[in-house]
């Protein structure tokens, strides 16, 4: 920085913060996402026990809630069905604006070792997928840290979510 | 590539070996082996005919008509106190014989014996519902409508139980087609979005981890190995690995200590 520019960010004592109304916005977001109640087979178990007081998640501002209103994630946690992907997808479309799924596990991801007819084949068919994460079933941990890639993906995106170009099917 | 060296101890094999392989069965034995189960044949056959009893692995087994399963149930449930049906279902046998079977397995809580009735209907053959007698047999008929097609009359609520409403085909039939079944490939992106959106959405990626034996260029072909990026020829003759001795000790072959005892 030159010499003659006024750092106002770091001057002693002024209750002043400089940012962007994007930023601003989106470490709001990025520090209370609520993701929804919804849980499809054994990595659903993984995600309780996340969100219980041993992995404790409540500490990143992510506290379940049990209605996609008041949601922001969806975590599709386990094998879905090709019967129950209708109902996932209106899961998902009941969720309010914006919103960010996280795909767990290995079924979600790419229908793992469910090579069947009645087992969709990665969820990602049927729902924009922000973040893939790996193992069967992944660990606390990992959940944990597909939640804060997902904090600084959503830091880096813009805060109107017109302009982000993800696809959306519908 | 690992050296070859024949395998087939032609020294060691018998010299007359089984011309026609006849599968091996569970012996069977008479139904008056045991006397409750000659008592629960004799009370059976007394309202419906008995077309083949046996006693297999301490169970019995009756075959009889179709027609025939609500009367001999009846007699099962009010005469020999055999107060559950444990299961219920069926097996497709229409490659072979053109036929299913059904079968009922029953169980007597107080002499803790089971009793399995079988019977065998054409593939459009209905069947009669044994609701009425056994309440269990809700799901489990419906189950197996769902399942085989198999149509069971005077069901309270026939209606799919596992596959959607509407699925196409009936899964545990032999003749459902694991792979290249458009119905169940598109069947998600069909219901939710329209079969306009298969071209946005693609094909599914099934079996991403599929074994081919004449891939050389992966590590799955156990006892096919060739040189590095060879093709390998397509009437390719299998050896088996040669496994380290020091590693891995077969126990059950070349054990000098166990010839000496014996």
């Amino acid at each position: 920085m030159a010499q003659h520019q006024v750092n106002y960010a770091s001057t002693g004592g002024l209750p002043v913060a400089l940012t962007t109304v994007d930023k601003l916005l989106n470490w709001g977001r990025a520090n209370s996402l609520w993701p929804m109640t919804y849980g499809l087979a054994c990595c659903a178990i993984e995600m309780m026990a996340t969100g219980a007081s041993r992995f404790d998640f409540d500490r990143m501002g992510v506290i379940f809630r049990a209605s996609p209103r008041q949601s922001d994630v969806m975590i599709l946690a386990g094998t879905l069905s090709k019967k129950h992907a209708e109902f996932a997808r209106r899961l998902y479309d009941q969720m309010p604006e914006p919103k960010w799924v996280i795909s767990m596990g290995s079924c979600a991801n790419t229908g793992g070792m469910f090579n069947t007819y009645a087992t969709v084949q990665g969820v990602d068919r049927i729902v924009p997928v922000d973040i893939y994460l790996p193992g069967c079933a992944p660990r606390p941990e990992t959940l944990q840290y597909a939640m804060m890639m997902l904090q600084k993906k959503i830091n880096r995106e813009s805060a109107n979510m017109k302009k982000n170009t993800k696809q959306r099917f519908v | 590539m690992r050296k070859y060296t024949p395998k087939d101890n032609v020294q060691g094999k018998a010299k007359y070996t089984d011309r026609f392989w006849v599968a091996p069965r569970v012996p069977r034995e008479d139904v008056e082996s045991d006397p409750h189960f000659s008592a629960v044949c004799k009370a059976v056959g007394e309202q419906v005919e008995i077309l083949d009893a046996y006693v297999e692995l301490g169970q019995l087994v009756v075959h009889i008509a179709p027609e025939d399963n609500i009367a001999a149930l009846t007699v099962l449930k009010e005469n020999c106190s055999y107060a559950m049906c444990s299961e219920m279902s069926a097996i497709d046998y229409l490659a072979q014989d053109g036929e299913f079977e059904v079968f009922y397995q029953m169980l007597n809580l107080k002499k803790a014996k089971r009793t399995r009735i079988l019977t065998r209907i054409k593939e459009d053959q209905a069947i009669e519902s044994i609701v009425p007698l056994y309440a269990m047999a809700n799901f489990a008929e419906r189950e197996m409508y769902d399942m085989f097609g198999i149509v069971v009359n005077n069901h309270p609520y026939l209606k799919r139980v596992i596959m959607p409403d509407d699925w196409v085909g009936h899964p545990l039939r032999k003749t459902y087609p694991l792979q290249g079944d458009e119905h169940a490939a598109w069947y998600e992106v069909d219901k939710i979005f329209g079969k306009e959106y298969r071209d946005v959405i693609g094909p599914e990626n099934r079996d991403p981890g599929r074994i081919d034996r004449y891939d050389s260029k992966r590590f799955s072909r156990v006892g096919y190995e060739v040189p590095f990026g060879a093709e390998e020829p397509e009437a390719a003759e299998k050896h088996d690995p040669e496994y380290s001795k020091q590693l891995l000790v077969d126990y059950t072959t070349g054990s000098e200590v166990l010839d000496e005892r014996r």
